[in-house]
């Protein structure tokens, strides 16, 4: 019962991510070619909303339901990762119209096709995990 | 979950309203029906997936999707939407990295594709 709560974020998540239409590849592409502020007034949106929350829970030092401080790790100081792994994320992004999170609500809305995605997705990440090491961070 | 509540009981029969350049570019790249669906039927079916092209496009999309964010640390809610509203400097590099991989994509890649 523990994990009710992850599960009922999770379904909010993709309802709103459908019907917000963040799982279609038409907004992806039309967001690439700056032709629509509609993935940008969405992403904006959640960034302002995520400014003032994290800014109110460092503020007044809010628990969160397991009792714990809410603090967000501070990413590592580096660039070459974020640059080029982005990079290939954005490649990909715009190619399958899909970040990780759309490809399991588009399964869920019925393309079935994502399951390559998803496949070939967590073959990437594997991938990552056995060059990692050769790779400049 | 989501996906499966919203395409059973919160759908809406209207097209989506893309901006009418997008369209009709897409239609000069031989995609037709922009907006029709969430996603163009010719580029994600299992029939497009028995094509070289078309297999090569969903693997080839979906390795780098999961290496890239492996890579990145992190992905659109992770960088975007969490980094950012952390105010994380990192998470503006990845961004800036979505949208050089995203630009270079629509421009030179998905053309091989469609």
């Amino acid at each position: 019962m523990k994990f009710v709560k992850f599960l009922l974020v999770g379904v909010v998540f993709g309802i709103t991510l459908t019907k917000a239409e963040i799982i279609s590849w038409y907004r992806i592409y039309e967001m690439f070619r700056f032709q629509s502020f509609h993935m940008y007034g969405v992403i904006g949106s959640a960034v302002v909303l995520g400014v003032i929350v994290i800014w109110f829970a460092k503020k007044t030092s809010l628990k969160g339901m397991n009792g714990d401080f809410i603090s967000m790790p501070a990413k590592e100081k580096v660039w070459v990762r974020y640059l080029v792994g982005g990079t290939l994320f954005g490649l990909g992004w715009a190619l399958t119209g899909a970040c990780p999170g759309p490809i399991y609500i588009l399964i869920g809305n019925g393309f079935t096709i994502f399951l390559v995605v998803l496949l070939s997705a967590v073959i990437g990440t594997f991938t990552y995990g056995l060059v990692r090491d050769k790779l400049p961070h | 979950m989501g996906g499966v509540i919203a395409s059973q009981f919160l759908q809406n029969p209207k097209p989506i309203q893309l901006n009418k350049s997008t369209v009709a570019e897409l239609t000069d790249l031989g995609i037709e029906d922009a907006g029709k669906d969430y996603l163009p039927e010719s580029l994600f079916s299992w029939d497009s997936f028995s094509t070289v092209k078309g297999f090569t496009m969903l693997v080839l999309g979906g390795f780098l999707v999961g290496f890239g964010t492996r890579y990145a640390g992190g992905c659109t809610s992770g960088h975007a939407i969490s980094g950012l509203s952390n105010l994380q400097l990192p998470s503006l590099t990845a961004v800036v990295g979505f949208f050089i991989g995203g630009l270079l994509s629509v421009h030179f890649l998905l053309p091989l594709f469609v």
